[in-house]
This record gives structure tokens, sequence and C-alpha cells, in this order.
């Protein structure tokens, strides 16, 4: 007893005789290891935070631009002359008149245009007059009297693109000092088009085009779209679910609930969560030794990118199946079994519907990173410039097509500057359509939780 | 149910519903279950004790064969069931299981409401032809599981909302919704308070006059309540099996005494 007294008078570690208002050293130092610790995890969760809030900031500020777009309105005259020689309006010939054919009626409807409003410009002729204008407003206007023949003649008023540099210019991307060094627009070009905006000619709108239209070549990035990206990836994402959700939970409810335990469904276990690891690019080298040159699919088509993000969706789509599986409690397995319900009907009534919410979530968590895939659709071809419309499904799935992540990195590849904005711009849409997804399996998932 | 009635209390039929002769089970290379013979009587109930680890619901489980679902489970031995061997290669185990009802330790209604619950066993057998039938079956069954008047208000309600009791009578009225002739229940009180421990062995009392039941429990005093006939397990060796007027009061094997008067287990 008085050894005892003696040592905690003593201050030996391990017992505390003062007063419980008085920390003892040791538990300064474990209070002080917490608060580092904890320190040290906001700090991490502070870096994350930042580098999301960074990248974000950065996508953003460059690609929102991308949703507007500058127009210019032209009345102009088709004049038959040019588009229908004979007069005999007859759709053969006049489709014979290529979209150079039409540049010319866009170059004199601008130099009306200045001259109705009083505009003119020293050192300014009607070829850069006419360069304000996109090269895709040829095009568009050719599309338009190929459609309405029985208005050549007539004049019509267009609201056409205008060129990259000119909405660049509004949206702070070109200035005049720029201008000054630029060989494709010049500042008085940019004064122009300042007056053809205070003539109200020159607006700024929201960019449809930019989800509807294709592709366009490096000289017109104003014209570019993601319409056949969208499409394309639309209809992998189809395929994708189509194959991949029955194949996986087949396969998952199977290894989990039925086969047998021995050294084959343990091999196929481990090369299944081997395969959720291999790197993308080696499924796109499968698709195209498979897909493509044994199988003969057709190249940049949605079926075989479909095909190869199927496999490349299946293992994360199983892994999830079987650990939502797994998360059913075996009691419900033996109630059901108790009462002298089949396997499978243990599995089809009970197990299943409670494992749905764990299945809907990691079927869209792997949909929405097969649709972010970039590498193995570079491979297939999808890289291509396409600007054809695939058709509607199912034909349309062995059409060529583009993808998001594809055209995002195709658009970084280009020189123009504009292309920045248009990567940047697609990039926030793949990013919407993401935490839609995500969305939309979180939703699922509360939805289907209540529900059991 | 008082203590004082067993002793008077006579077995009425003499039926052997369940013959099981050299009864072993292994898992891997456990010897689980050695050379165990018990017959089961038809409309009695029968109680296995011992304590933990002895086998008992191991015993319990191969008598419908659930053991089937480990797959490291072996079983060996005559089980019958009305003179028919129920490990037979002829035999399927869902049939079986129809004839042969279980309830589990813990209470595990399905969730889903309270009638499906009780609805999905004669459902999957094809009991009933018509909704009214099938209603009716869901009123019989509850009304034996003693919880009729306490759900007939809610029968569109979660049966996984109900309190511990009335989960556990809702799992018996499962069982029961599909004419079993032998009713397995494995520690069917052990995570209820003594006033549902005590409905359910009323319950279990009143089941008797239809079904043969086989009650598994760690309660001498239960088992001693509710049961005419009990064996006692230990070390995966069938020690005694007779009258539980007899085992109670006058073992014949000393290990018997030891776990009744809590020496041993």
């Amino acid at each position: 007893m008085t050894d005892a007294t003696a040592n905690s008078t003593g201050g030996t570690p391990g017992r505390n005789a003062g007063s419980l208002f008085d920390k003892d050293p040791r538990t300064r130092k474990r209070n002080a290891a917490e608060t580092r610790f904890r320190m040290m995890g906001l700090a991490a969760v502070i870096f994350g935070v930042l580098c999301l809030v960074g990248l974000l900031g950065s996508i953003i500020s460059n690609g929102v631009s991308a949703f507007s777009q500058t127009f210019i309105i032209v009345d102009v005259f088709l004049d038959p002359a040019k588009l229908d020689k004979d007069g005999d309006r007859d759709p053969d010939k006049i489709a014979k008149v290529t979209t150079f054919g039409y540049a010319p009626l866009i170059a004199t409807a601008m130099e009306q245009a200045m001259e109705q409003a009083n505009i003119s410009i020293e050192g300014l002729g009607k070829k850069d007059a006419a360069e304000l204008v996109s090269k895709e407003a040829p095009a568009q206007l050719r599309n338009y009297v190929l459609n309405n023949i029985d208005e050549i003649g007539e004049t019509v008023r267009f609201k056409v693109l205008a060129s990259g540099r000119i909405d660049g210019y509004y949206k702070g991307r070109v200035t005049m000092a720029s201008a000054e060094l630029d060989r494709n627009v010049s500042p008085a070009q940019l004064q122009l088009a300042d007056q053809l905006k205070a003539a109200g000619l020159l607006s700024t709108g929201f960019n449809w085009q930019f989800f509807t239209a294709p592709d366009a070549s490096d000289t017109r990035p104003e014209a570019a779209g993601l319409g056949v990206a969208i499409l394309g990836s639309l209809y992998m994402m189809i395929i994708v679910l189509v194959l991949a959700l029955p194949l996986g939970v087949a396969a998952s409810v199977y290894l989990e609930e039925f086969a047998p335990q021995n050294w084959l469904t343990d091999a196929i276990e481990v090369n299944i969560a081997n395969l959720a690891a291999v790197p993308s690019i080696v499924f796109g080298i499968l698709g195209l030794a498979i897909f493509i040159n044994m199988a003969g699919l057709p190249q940049s088509a949605p079926i075989v990118g479909g095909l190869v993000l199927t496999l490349m969706t299946l293992p994360t789509i199983i892994i999830a199946t079987r650990a939502a599986l797994k998360a059913v409690p075996p009691s419900i397995r033996d109630a059901a079994l108790g009462v002298g319900a089949s396997k499978m009907q243990s599995v089809f009534h009970h197990v299943l519907p409670l494992a749905a919410p764990g299945i809907l979530t990691g079927t869209i968590i792997g949909l929405a990173q097969a649709l972010g895939e970039t590498a193995p659709l570079l491979l297939i071809g999808m890289v291509a410039f396409v600007r054809e419309f695939p058709d509607g499904p199912p034909d349309g799935f062995f059409d060529p097509a583009s993808a998001l992540p594809v055209q995002v990195y195709n658009w970084t590849q280009r020189g123009d500057p504009a292309f920045v904005e248009r990567a940047s711009g697609a990039i926030i849409v793949l990013l919407i359509f993401l935490v839609c997804m995500n969305a939309l399996a979180i939703v699922l998932r509360r939805r289907f939780e209540r529900r059991w | 149910m008082n203590d004082m009635s067993r002793l008077e209390r006579t077995v009425g039929t003499k039926n052997i519903k369940m013959e099981c002769r050299d009864c072993q089970v292994y898992y891997g290379d456990t010897h689980a279950i050695k050379d165990v013979n018990v017959d089961i009587e038809d409309k009695t109930v029968t109680a296995f004790i011992g304590p933990s680890g002895c086998g008992k619901s191991t015993f319990l489980r191969c008598l419908n064969r659930m053991n089937d679902t480990i797959s490291v489970a072996r079983v060996e031995g005559q089980f019958k069931l009305d003179g028919e061997d129920i490990y037979d290669r002829r035999v399927d185990p869902v049939q079986l299981r129809a004839k042969v009802g279980m309830v589990f330790q813990k209470p595990n209604p399905f969730p889903k409401s309270i009638y499906d619950n009780v609805a999905y066993g004669p459902r999957i057998h094809g009991l009933a032809r018509n909704k009214a039938e099938l209603d009716d079956i869901v009123e019989q069954a509850l009304r034996r599981g003693a919880l009729w008047n306490e759900v007939k208000d809610r029968l569109d309600a979660p049966g996984t909302g109900l309190s511990g009791g009335q989960q556990q009578r809702l799992c018996i009225a499962r069982a029961v919704a599909t004419e079993p002739e032998v009713l397995l229940m494995d520690e069917p009180c052990s995570a209820l308070d003594p006033i549902a421990t005590a409905q359910v062995e009323e319950l279990i009392d009143e089941l008797r006059q239809s079904y043969s039941v086989v009650i598994v429990t760690h309660s001498m005093q239960q088992a001693a309540r509710v049961s005419q006939k009990t064996a006692f397990f230990h070390l995966g060796n069938l020690v005694e099996f007779g009258e539980t007027g007899q085992i109670f009061t006058n073992p014949v094997d000393p290990r018997t005494e030891s776990y009744i008067t809590g020496r041993i287990g």
C-alpha cells in the first residue's frame, strides 16, 4: 500500500494522482497528435477542394463562351442569274451550283447592308467585308435554296454565323491590337463589326448549334458543334446499357448465388477483379483486333465503340452487383428457402429486388465511366472527322460517328484558338451529362430504398 | 402453462414422423454431428437442448436439408420423413421444405407487407386458386400465429415495421401458411423479451395439435415448458433422448444432469 502511494505521488507513468483539471503529459501528447491528424486531414480536403475549384473554374471560364455565338443578319438576294442560269428551276441544275457559287451573293448582301446603314470604313473592300461572315454561311444558304427553290429571285433575310475572329472579338479573345498582327482579321473589319452591331445587324445569342451542328473544319470553328458526338455517345451508352447490364447481372447472380466454390470460380473471380484494372487502351486494341479486323465491323461506328465500352464496363457492373448481392442478409435467403422457395425464386423474388439499388448505382457509375472514356475510342477510329449524322438506331449503330470525349480531344488538337473555347464547352457538356447520371443514380437509389 | 402440467402430460400419438439413424454431419474436416439417432413423433413438441456449438441447430437444419446451402457441409446417415429418405437422390429439397417448415433464430420477415409475407409461401406453392382463398389462408395463418388481432387493420404495412415478438410470430404464421407437416424452430425466442416469449410458447403448444414441432432452445425452462420429448446434445453427440419429464427429473446420463443443474454448458 505504501509503495502504491509513493508511486502515485512520485508521478510514475500510468497513474494520474493530480486533479482532473490538469492534463498529464500523456494526455497532452495524445491530444496534440489528434489535433495534428485533424489538421492534416483538413488540409488534404482543402487541397482537394481547391484543385477541383481551380479545374472547374478554368474550364468554365474558358468554355462558357462556347454557349454564345455572334450572328450577322443579312438580306440576301437569291440572284437567278447565278443560281439558275436557264431559268427553268430545275433542282438538278441548281444543285450543281457549289457552295462557292453562293459566296458572291453574301458578299453583295454585305455591301448592300453597309450602304443601307451608311457605314463606310477606310481601306475596307467588298471582299474584306464579306470575310466577316463565316465560311459556313454559303453552305447554309445553299441548303436553304435547295429546299426552297421557288424563292429564287427573292430577297431573303438570313441570320448567318459571324466568322470565328469576329465572334472572338465579342468574347474578348480578339482585340484591336491582336488584329494588327492577325492575317485573318484586320482592325478595320472589327470596326465594321462594331458599326454593324450599332446598326442592329450583328447580335450575340445562345448557341443552339453547339448542340445540334456536326463538327466543322479547321477554318470555321464558329460552325463546329457537338451534334454527332452527342448522338454517337448516346448510341454507345444504349449499346453498353443493353449489353452490359443483363450480362453483368446474370454473371454476378450466377457467380454469387449458384456457382460452386472451386478453383475455377476463384480463378474467374480474380480475373474479373483484374479486368477492372486493365488500362482502357488495351480494350481498344482488343476491339480493333477482334471487332474490326476479325468480325469486320465498320470503323468509327458506335457499335464497335459500344462493344468495347461494354467489355470495359462489365467488370465494374459485376463487382458492384456482387457487392450488392453480398450485402443482402443471408437470413432473407434462409427465410425464402425455409418456406419452400426454390433457389431461383429466392434470388428473383427477394435477393435481386433488395440488391437493385446497389446494382443500379453500379451500372450508372459504370456507364458514366464509359461515357468519359477516350483512349479505346481513339484506336477504333472514333477520332475521325465526321460531319454526317448517323441514321436512327439500329442502322445508325453502324454509321460513323464521334463521341463527346473524343471530340474534346479532337478540338484540342486544332490550331485555331476558337477551338480551345469549343473544347472547354464540350467538357462542360460532358460534365453536365456525368453529373446528371450520378444524380440519377442517387435518386434511383433513394427511391428503391424507400420502397423496400 | 405451468411447470406442473408437464409431468401429467402424456403423448397422445406414437406415430413416428421423422426417423433419423446414424446421422453424421461434417463441416469440412470438423465432425459436427456424431452418430445421432432421433425419432420425432407426430403432434409432439420435441426440444433439442445443449450448450452452444453442440450441434443442435446443425442437426435441426438437416431435417429440411437447409445444410445443402452450405457448400462445405456433408451429411450422412438416414433421415426419413414418413418412411421416405429425404436425402434420396429423387427428393427435391424445395418440395421437402414445403412439408418441413422452418422458423429461424432471428425474426426474418421479408421486407414486404405483412400480407405478402404470409401469402408468399401459398403463392409459390399454388395453394390458393384465387384472391379470396389466399386472403382466407393469410387470415388463418395469422390467426394461428396469434397475430391476426394486432395486424388485421394494417396488412399492407411492412412486416419489418413490427416489433421483434410480432415479427417472430409473423415468421411463424408465414411458415404455417404453407401447411407444413413438421415445423422446425431454431431458438425462436432468443431475440424476444419474456412477454413475447410467453406468447410464442403458447403458440407452439397450440401448433402441436396439428404439427410435429421441433424446437432448439438454450433455455432449459423453455424446453421443460413446451416440449414432450427432449434431446440433449453435447459436443456433437446425442447424450440422452427421452420424455421431457424424465430428462429433467431423472436423467440417466451424468452429463445431462450436470447440464441441467448448471454445472456444464
